[in-house]
């Protein structure tokens, strides 16, 4: 397998990741901002980006954490938000399980929604691709993806302090959950889930932290399976 | 927040790990073997059971206002929330969300 190949495989990768630089950095700098925000020092914010490298779970982390909520329900929520990482982890085995075991553990640490779209739909439409290949387009994807989303954030949260009341950076939480659940409403069973979240949770506001939101979680969880099943049967 | 630095600490590398095992656990250790279907059925709903829980007590009782239900950020959300649906966009949806709340807050303010 020439070299040249496998470059123009990363490079490939690397125009497919690089659209994504415009939500990366505003998503990352907001990170910085709100974990600064909640009173977290830099290094702690920089090892939450650096170390856990999952946007969401990381905002529900730290919603949580200015809740105060039991530490056990903090990383039972935030690891529910990664849960679908999983699912991704599953649909790489048939492309890159052959890989060898630190490209696969590499892999696997930038495994990020966009990287694993991008690669997914890619290895999908050319299945003559070899896990070389393979490999070097899923780290071209990573390439622009990571840095950006590492530096994003060390400069939010070196700007976070800064920030004037007035801005109301109180309300930068929920409006990123909000852009972040748009797209995932593509079909009935997930907007029965979403509704059924939404109210339960304010339904249980009164319960400790955390609580209220497992439960709402749960549950939303069976409505959308239940829905699908319904779905299918009527079909 | 009222947690001390070290459970802080403990918390981070506790997701660290945990988000990494997720990641990790088929491509690196289960091999070729599929999930089972009702597996399959219920990761795909996580997000959206899990977002909108966070989100709704946070819209409605607002922390700024100390719970008291606030005309800016409910518009902000309901713009956020329609943009991210229509356009299908994070991007639109935070910037149109932030534009309204703005907008709001100078009227109402």
């Amino acid at each position: 397998m020439p070299a040249s190949t496998a470059k123009s495989h990363f490079l490939a990768g690397v125009t497919q990741g690089l659209p994504f630089v415009f939500v990366i950095a505003p998503f990352g700098a907001l990170f910085g901002v709100v974990g600064t925000e909640a009173g977290l020092d830099i290094a702690q914010v920089m090892a939450f980006t650096v170390l856990v490298i999952a946007g969401a779970a990381q905002f529900t982390a730290v919603q949580l954490m200015t809740e105060n909520a039991p530490v056990i329900l903090i990383l039972a929520a935030a690891l529910m938000v990664n849960l679908r990482m999983a699912m991704y982890s599953a649909a790489l085995v048939p492309y890159l399980g052959a890989a060898p075991l630190w490209q696969r553990a590499l892999v696997a640490y930038l495994n990020v929604d966009q990287c694993y779209a991008c690669s997914a739909a890619r290895f999908e439409a050319r299945p003559d691709m070899s896990v070389r290949e393979r490999v070097a387009f899923f780290m071209g994807v990573a390439a622009p993806i990571a840095p950006l989303w590492y530096t994003a954030t060390w400069v939010g949260a070196t700007l976070g302090a800064t920030v004037p009341d007035a801005w109301a950076l109180d309300f930068a939480l929920p409006i990123t959950f909000i852009a972040m659940l748009g797209p995932l409403l593509r079909s009935l069973p997930h907007v029965a889930a979403a509704l059924v979240s939404a109210l339960v949770a304010l339904l249980l506001r009164g319960l400790p932290p955390g609580i209220g939101l497992m439960i709402a979680a749960l549950c939303a969880l069976a409505v959308g399976a239940a829905t699908e099943i319904w779905l299918e049967r009527r079909a | 927040m009222t947690l001390s630095g070290a459970t802080i600490w403990g918390i981070i590398l506790a997701l660290a790990a945990g988000t990494f095992l997720l990641r990790f656990s088929f491509l690196g250790l289960m091999g070729d073997r599929p999930l089972p279907g009702w597996a399959r059925r219920l990761l795909k709903f996580t997000p959206v059971a899990v977002f909108p829980a966070i989100v709704a007590p946070l819209v409605v009782y607002p922390e700024a206002t100390g719970g008291a239900p606030d005309p800016a950020r409910a518009a902000a959300a309901v713009v956020a929330l329609a943009l991210a649906v229509t356009l299908r966009s994070v991007l639109a949806a935070l910037a149109g969300g932030a534009a309204t709340l703005y907008l709001m807050l100078w009227l109402t303010g």
